[in-house]
C-alpha cells in the first residue's frame, strides 16, 4: 500500500516559471513505503521524508512478521524448537538448525560425530548458496532483471531437489537433532551434488554475464548503499554486508566450529562497501560454498559405521538401527516396520557415525522406534514431559555464520526438560537497524537495490 | 585472551562494579551492577587490548520462574515422584541466575582479538532500568528497544525508546514470564 | 440465475466463466516463508502461468485473487483486511500455508489464529509451506470455483467458521 501525504495544493506561485526561485515554497514530502510494496521483498515500512527525489530521513518500522518465536520456544522442549528454527531464516532453515543444535549440544557439553559435523556442513552450505541466490534474484528482479530471476530460482530449485533427497522436505526440514542429524546423506549423494552444482555454476555464469556488464544493473549498483567498515561494525553488522565494506570476519574462519578449520576456503571482501560490492561478495560466496561442498565431500569419514567383527564386512545402514542388536536387527527391521513415505531417510539413519553417542539426548531413529523395543524406549523417554533432553541449568551463546552473518543463539537452561530462554540473534536486525543510515542522501530509486542488497529475512528480523 | 584473563582485566580495573564473574562451557561472564555498567562498556570498547568493538548482542532473561518449568515426571500427577535420573553430570557447573529478576544480557566480541565477553546486569522488578548504551553503539538502539518491548526494561539515555516488534496499543511485555502465551490483543478481528 | 435466462445468455456466462478462471491476477501478499514456495510456484520449473494465473499485479485494484502467503500477525491485520477492501469485485481469497489457514503452531499472542477470522477465504491451501504441486492443486480448485459461479450464477458462500474451542 502506498500513501502519499497530502501535498500542498499547486498554487499559481509554485508551478509557475514567471516567479523568481526565491518565492518558491519548499516542502518536505513524507513517502510512505510498505508493509507491502512491489519492491519489497519483506514486509517492513519505511517512512521517507523526501526532498524532490532524494530521501532526506527515513525511518524504518519493523515487526509486521512478529511471530513470537522466543515465546513459543519455552513453550515447548529442547528437540520441538527446531521446526521454529526452521522458520527463522527460512532461505537457509539449516544453517539455523545447526547454530541451535550446536548451542544446546555446547549447553549440555556434547560433541557430535566428525561424520556429523560434515553432514552439517554440507547442508548448511547448500543452504547458502539458497539464500545468496534468492537475495541476488530478487535484487535483480526489483531493478528490472527478471530473467536472473527466473534462472536463479531455477538453480535454487535443483539445490531443493537435493536438499528434497536428503531431509524429504524442500524448505523447512527440522534436519538436525541436539546430538545429530536426523539421517546419514543418502547414497549416491556426492553424484546428485556434481550434477546440481553443474547447473548452478551454469546459473552463476550466465547470471554474471546478465548483472557484471551490465550498464543498468551496474549503474544503480556502484556508489549507492555505501557504509564504512567502521560504521558498520557500531551497528553489529556482520556477514556479507561487512564484509563488503572490507572487514574480513567470517565466524567460520575467525571463530571455526564444527570442521571449518579442516576445510579450505576463501572469504571475499569487498572494498567500497556499496551494494555493488556486496553482489560481487555473494556471488563468490556461491562459489566459495561449493568448493567447501566438494572439500567436505571428499574429506568426509566413510560412512560404513562398523565392521562386522567376525567377517570383517561392513554393515550397511540398514541392517544396524540399534547398537544394542547388532546381528539380528535386520530381520526385524525389514520385516515389520517399514518406513512411511512420510519417514524418508529414516533408514539411513546411521546413529553411531552422524549422532553423538548419547542415548539419553538423541532422538532415536524412527525404523528403531518401530522396530524394536530399546528404540521404543528410547523414544518415549524422550519425547514424555520431564524425560527429554534436559541440560543442566546454565547460559551459553554459540554463533554460526548465517547466510546474512553472525547467527547466534543465546540458550538459558534450568534444569528442566523445556529452554528457559533461547534468544536468537538475528543477523539481518544489525543491518536493518542501519538501514536509515544507508538510505539518507540517496535518491528514492536507490532504496531499492539498497533494500535488496540487505537481504531482509522477515522471520529472522522480527521472530 | 582466554576466558580468565578478560574477566581478570575488567575485574582488577573496575573491583566495585562487578559482583561476580564465572566461566561456563568457555563462555566469560561478567556480572556487573547497573551503576556501573556504563563505564565497564566504555572501557571494554575503548580499551586497546580487550578491544571488543562489536556490540553482537543483547538481550534480556527474567528469572522469575526459573526452575518451575516442566520438571514434574510422567506420573508426577498421581503422586509417584520421577527423580531427575537424566540429567548428566557437570563437572563445572553454573552458579546460578544472578539473583533479581531480570538479567540484561550483552555479549560483546572484538573483531581484532577474536574474543567473547559476557556482560549481565541484574535489573530488579522494581526499578527495571539501566544506563543505554546507545552513545557507545549504535547497534543499541534497536536491540534495546527490543528488550522495552519485550521486556519492559527501561534504557536511560536511549534517544527513542518505543515499541519496536509489537505496535502502539499492545499492553503488556510478552516475554515476559507472568504474561500468558495466548494473551492475545487484536487491532481488528475477534479475540481468538 | 433465474429460470428465465435463455440458453444463450447462460452459455455466455459460462464462457465468461472459463475465460475469467483462465486469466486470473493476482496480488501476492507475501509475509513469511511460503513466500519461497510461492517463488518457486511462479517461477519456470513449476510456471503458475499455465493456468493462466502468471501475471501478479502488486496493486491491489488490478487484482482478482488475494494470495495471503505466510503468517499474519496481529500488527499485519489491518493491512491485510485494507488491501483486500481496495480490491475490486469481484474476489476471491486464497489462504496459502498452514498459518493463514489455522494460526499453524503460531499459537500465540502475535499471531491471527486463521485469516479466515477477518477475511472470506475461498480456498485452503494448507502445508507448513504447501508444495507447489499442491499450491497449483488449490489454483485449479479456485478456477473450478470461479466457474462454478458463472454456471450456476451463486457464489458458493464461505463456511462459516467452526468456533474456537478453549484449551
Amino acid at each position: 500500500m502506498e500513501e502519499h501525504a497530502p501535498l500542498q495544493e499547486a498554487t499559481p506561485e509554485k508551478v509557475g516559471t514567471h516567479t523568481s526561485s526565491a518565492q518558491l515554497e519548499m516542502r518536505d514530502m513524507l513517502l510512505n513505503i510498505g508493509p507491502a510494496h512491489p519492491a519489497m521483498h519483506g514486509i517492513v515500512r519505511i517512512v521517507a521524508q523526501l526532498d524532490g527525489e532524494q530521501i532526506e530521513k527515513a525511518e524504518v518500522e519493523i515487526g509486521y512478521l512478529h511471530r513470537g518465536f522466543e515465546k513459543m520456544s519455552e513453550q515447548v522442549d529442547y528437540n520441538g524448537v527446531m521446526p521454529y528454527t526452521d522458520r527463522l531464516n527460512y532461505v537457509s532453515p539449516l544453517i539455523n538448525n545447526m547454530g541451535y543444535c550446536m548451542s544446546v549440544e555446547k549447553l549440555i557439553g556434547i560433541s557430535v560425530p566428525v561424520r556429523c559435523h560434515y553432514v552439517r556442513v554440507i547442508l548448511s552450505e547448500i543452504s547458502r548458496i539458497t539464500d545468496h541466490l534468492t537475495c541476488v534474484g530478487a535484487t535483480a528482479m526489483e531493478l528490472g532483471a527478471f530473467t536472473v530471476f527466473l534462472y536463479m530460482i531455477k538453480a535454487r530449485e535443483y539445490l531443493w531437489e537435493l536438499v528434497e533427497k536428503v531431509t524429504g522436505a524442500r524448505l523447512t526440514v527440522s534436519f538436525c537433532r541436539v546430538g545429530g542429524v536426523k539421517a546419514d546423506l543418502p547414497e549416491g549423494f556426492a553424484g546428485l551434488c556434481k550434477e546440481a552444482f553443474a547447473e548452478t555454476r551454469k546459473v552463476l555464469v550466465e547470471s554474471d554475464g546478465l548483472l557484471t556488464r551490465n550498464r543498468i544493473f551496474v549503474d544503480r549498483m556502484n556508489g549507492t548503499g555505501v557504509i564504512s567498515a567502521a560504521d558498520a561494525i557500531g551497528y553489529g553488522i556482520t556477514g556479507p554486508f561487512l564484509r563488503g565494506s572490507g572487514e574480513a570476519y567470517d565466524v567460520r574462519k575467525d571463530c571455526p566450529y564444527a570442521v571449518y578449520d579442516r576445510i579450505d576456503f576463501d572469504v571475499p571482501v569487498g572494498t567500497r562497501g556499496d551494494n555493488m560490492d556486496r553482489y560481487l561478495v555473494r556471488m563468490e560466496e556461491m562459489e566459495q560454498s561449493m568448493r567447501i561442498v566438494e572439500i567436505a565431500l571428499a574429506d568426509m569419514p566413510p560412512g560404513a559405521l562398523q565392521l562386522d567383527p567376525d567377517t570383517g564386512r561392513e554393515i550397511p545402514a540398514a541392517e544396524m538401527v540399534d547398537l544394542a542388536k547388532v546381528g539380528d536387527i535386520g530381520a526385524i527391521s525389514g520385516g515389520c516396520a517399514v518406513a512411511g513415505p512420510t519417514l524418508e531417510g529414516s533408514g539411513r539413519a546411521q546413529r553411531p557415525s552422524i549422532a553423538a553417542d548419547e542415548k539419553r539426548v538423541f532422538l532415536p531413529p524412527k525404523e528403531d522406534v518401530y522396530g524394536n523395543i530399546e528404540g521404543l524406549m528410547s523414544q518415549f523417554k524422550l519425547v514424555m514431559h520431564g524425560h527429554g533432553v534436559r541440560p543442566p541449568a546454565g547460559e551459553v551463546y554459540f554463533p554460526v555464520e548465517g547466510a546474512n552473518g553472525e547467527l547466534g543463539f543465546y540458550v538459558v537452561s534450568d534444569g528442566t526438560g523445556n529452554p528457559y530462554r533461547v534468544r536468537c540473534r538475528p543477523p539481518c536486525f544489525a543491518i536493518m537497524s542501519a538501514l536509515h543510515e544507508l538510505l539518507q542522501g540517496e535518491s528514492m530509486a536507490d532504496m531499492t537495490p539498497t533494500f535488496g542488497s540487505v537481504n531482509m529475512i522477515g522471520g529472522e528480523l522480527d521472530r | 585472551m582466554n576466558p580468565q584473563d578478560l574477566i581478570e582485566s575488567v575485574t582488577s580495573r573496575f573491583p566495585d562494579a562487578v559482583s561476580s564473574s564465572h566461566v561456563f562451557r568457555a563462555d566469560a561472564t561478567v556480572v556487573v551492577t547497573p551503576e556501573g555498567l556504563l563505564a565497564v562498556a566504555r572501557f571494554l570498547k575503548e580499551d586497546p587490548e580487550l578491544a571488543l568493538n562489536f556490540l553482537m548482542d543483547l538481550s534480556a532473561v527474567d528469572y522469575s520462574a526459573f526452575g518451575q518449568g516442566h520438571a514434574r515426571g510422567l506420573f508426577a500427577s498421581s503422586g509417584v515422584a520421577v527423580a531427575p535420573s537424566f540429567l548428566i553430570p557437570d563437572l563445572d557447573p553454573w552458579p546460578g541466575p544472578p539473583g533479581e529478576r531480570f538479567a540484561v544480557v550483552y555479549h560483546f566480541f572484538s573483531g581484532t582479538q577474536r574474543h567473547r565477553l559476557r556482560l549481565v546486569v541484574p535489573v530488579p522488578e522494581t526499578r527495571a532500568a539501566v544506563e543505554s548504551l546507545t552513545p557507545l553503539w549504535p547497534a543499541a538502539n534497536w536491540l534495546e528497544r527490543e528488550v522495552w518491548d519485550m521486556f519492559g526494561i527501561r534504557f536511560e539515555g536511549h534517544p527513542d525508546l518505543k515499541r519496536i516488534l509489537m505496535y502502539d496499543g499492545f499492553e503488556g511485555h510478552p516475554l515476559r514470564k507472568d504474561y500468558p502465551v495466548a494473551k492475545r490483543q487484536p487491532l481488528i478481528g475477534p479475540q481468538n | 440465475m433465474s429460470n428465465d435466462d435463455s440458453f444463450m445468455t447462460s452459455r455466455l456466462n459460462e464462457a465468461l466463466g472459463w475465460a475469467r478462471k483462465y486469466s486470473i491476477f493476482q496480488y501476492p501478499f507475501v509475509t513469511a516463508c511460503c513466500g519461497m514456495e510461492y517463488m518457486a510456484t511462479a517461477c519456470s520449473h513449476y510456471d503458475v502461468d499455465r493456468f493462466g494465473a502468471g501475471f501478479p499485479r502488486f496493486s491491489p485494484r488490478q487484482a482478482d485473487v488475494l494470495f495471503v502467503v505466510g503468517t499474519i500477525s496481529h500488527k499485519m491485520a489491518p493491512v491485510m483486511k485494507r488491501i483486500w477492501e481496495q480490491m475490486a469485485e469481484p474476489k476471491w481469497v486464497v489462504a496459502f500455508g498452514v498459518c493463514t489457514c489455522t494460526g499453524g503452531f503460531y499459537d500465540n499472542y502475535a499471531t491471527v489464529m486463521g485469516i479466515d477470522t477477518i477475511l472470506p477465504v475461498d480456498v485452503y491451501i494448507p502445508g507448513c509451506p504447501p508444495r507447489p504441486e499442491m499450491v497449483l492443486d488449490g489454483l485449479m480448485k479456485l478456477q473450478d470455483k470461479i466457474q462454478q459461479e458463472h454456471t450456476t450464477g451463486e457464489r458458493a458462500a464461505p463456511e462459516p467458521r467452526p468456533p474456537i474451542l478453549e484449551p
